[in-house]
């Protein structure tokens, strides 16, 4: 268990409202050009630089506009929103503040996963003391003309959900089925409106950036990666938790924060890559070892097999069906899995697995079905030999499914 | 009634103060999760009644029910135990406490105990992996859940 948080950017001491009392002084392009300058990248784990993503809705002509924060964290092994809307729910919404000005945005909603549904009176309480210091409402920021709200709406338990069209589908009271994208939610997202849609981590940087200067956030990282990411880290390390790390931080290091020894390999969730020990120099960041936030340790003893088994159950769990590629090739991955744990799977029955996990990485319609064969893959590939392969043809094995 | 879905939008008519269903399509979700809460499960003529509403076909709401895992059509228990099953809860041990849970309420995951008082489930992620192994329990988090800890929520359950 970890007591005190530290960290470079989120986690770094930030006077009261300081992001907020800065913003107030400046034009909506500045703002802009602030967060452009700053590289800010997305920190759901897709990585979509956040100043171009709002540059889309400023400059759509649109009178309504949405800001959405995606608080709807399923991955298995992330809970580092959990840590942020705990402990550091203000700059959240203040970082959902300062989009809404920036883009002209009048209503705004935290869509936030049922699980913590535990949560919703202490960030309510927060909304009604920020409505009272008059950072929500009417006229706010003491710019005439700028109101805004912040709504809480609650998911009710579906993982797809936390795709940012399916978000807005569920808001919408529909199925939380995803889109086809385009169009982007950034012209086309909630009730067709442009829509300012980020994860809880993005908005919580967003008042540091204000604050401190774009400089100062592009001084921490890496040049790709600017900036810090949140990691939780879970599984076999002594001191599991949410740590704030610099972008371009070597795996092993990672290890030694949460105390972890004798790994045998770590995982980005279950839609992530598995990376084996001999990699473990491996730097943290979009353009290396990218995660949404999750890092999972594997123990010596475990079975990366069980593991991926775990994690495509899951997924096949999950997923909403509607896309072929997804729906039907996650349990044939599964039916693969089995196999191979049997020591009954054929070399080229594998590589029908491996080029099937390609087809579904490139043809599925969301993240969903792209990331889940993202572990079988990296499984495969780097602990093929912890199972024998069956040599016989698959044609002569008379397996069908 | 949980206060987060404004379900009901007041406005004042002759003087008097008079609650209204809000029947947008994006409030269709909040009037399904209040009802779940309230009753437990959404019946045929729930679904039949909030259609009627909000001037869909019950099928709708029908689909969007059965699309979220917290929303049922079927009777379940008073409280509901979700054991999560994801990876860093399997390694540490989440087995043993379904087990657990099992054997103290004589049922199995899925079901429901005879006095109708608890439902065990098994659930993703809910995002306590540093507290493994953990549940949902009703709407509260529980980590470091160990087979003493599993009797004692029981007892606390059945009061």
């Amino acid at each position: 268990m970890q007591t005190k948080r530290e960290g470079l950017v989120i986690f770094s001491d930030i006077g009261n409202c300081a992001g907020l009392k800065k913003a107030a002084n400046l034009s909506s392009s500045d703002i802009l050009n602030e967060i452009r300058s700053s590289n800010l990248k997305g920190r759901g784990g897709a990585g979509f630089p956040t100043g171009l993503k709002w540059n889309f809705v400023v400059e759509d002509r649109s009178d309504i506009k949405y800001v959405v924060c995606n608080a709807d964290e399923g991955e298995p092994g992330t809970f580092k929103d959990k840590v942020l809307l705990m402990e550091y729910p203000q700059l959240v919404f203040e970082g959902m503040i300062i989009a809404a000005f920036t883009s002209g945005a009048k209503e705004g909603f935290l869509y936030l996963r049922g699980e913590y549904k535990s949560f919703v009176p202490s960030l309510e309480k927060i909304l009604k003391e920020m409505r009272k210091k008059r950072f929500l409402g009417k006229d706010i920021l003491g710019k005439e003309g700028f109101h805004f709200d912040i709504e809480i709406k609650l998911g009710s338990g579906a993982y797809v959900c936390g795709e940012e069209t399916g978000l807005i589908e569920s808001l919408e009271g529909n199925r939380g089925e995803p889109r086809n994208k385009p169009p982007f939610p950034v012209n086309t997202g909630y009730n067709g409106c442009p829509t300012v849609l980020n994860n809880v981590e993005t908005f919580a940087i967003i008042p540091h950036i204000i604050a401190k200067g774009a400089d100062w956030f592009k001084g921490i990282g890496t040049e790709k990666s600017a900036g810090t990411k949140l990691i939780s880290i879970s599984g076999d390390c002594k001191r599991p938790g949410v740590y704030e790390v610099e972008f371009g931080t070597k795996i092993k290091d990672i290890l030694k924060i949460a105390k972890a020894q004798d790994v045998k390999a770590v995982s980005a969730g279950a839609s992530g890559e598995c990376v084996p020990k001999a990699q473990f120099s491996r730097r943290l960041g979009f353009e290396d070892f990218s995660t949404g936030g999750s890092i999972i340790v594997f123990g010596k003893k475990r079975d990366m097999f069980e593991v991926t088994e775990n994690a495509l159950r899951f997924f096949e769990d999950e997923s909403c069906g509607q896309c072929t590629p997804c729906r039907e090739g996650i349990p044939v991955l599964l039916e693969g899995i089995e196999l191979i744990k049997k020591g009954e799977c054929p070399k080229d029955y594998l590589k029908d697995l491996l080029s099937l996990s390609e087809t579904m990485q490139l043809t599925s319609k969301c993240g969903l079905g792209q990331s889940s064969p993202n572990l079988f893959v990296s499984v495969i590939n780097n602990f093929k030999k912890e199972y024998t392969l069956s040599k016989i043809p698959k044609e002569e094995k008379a397996f069908n499914g | 009634m949980v206060k987060q879905c404004a379900v009901n939008k007041k406005i004042t008519k002759q003087g008097k103060e008079v609650f209204v269903c809000d029947t947008t399509r994006s409030k269709l979700l909040p009037v399904l999760q209040s009802i779940q809460d309230k009753k437990g499960y959404i019946s045929d003529k729930d679904m039949q009644v909030t259609a009627d509403r909000f001037g869909i076909h019950p099928v709708e709401v029908y689909s969007v029910i059965t699309f979220y895992s917290f929303l049922t059509t079927k009777k379940k228990g008073k409280h509901i135990i979700r054991i999560s099953n994801c990876m860093p809860n399997i390694m540490a041990g989440s087995k043993r406490i379904e087990r657990e849970f099992e054997r103290s309420l004589r049922i199995n995951i899925g079901e429901t105990t005879k006095d109708n008082k608890i439902t065990l489930e098994e659930t993703g992620c809910v995002g306590l992996c540093d507290e493994a192994p953990s549940a949902l329990i009703d709407d509260e988090l529980v980590g470091n859940l160990t087979p003493k800890k599993v009797k004692e929520i029981i007892r606390n359950l059945k009061k």
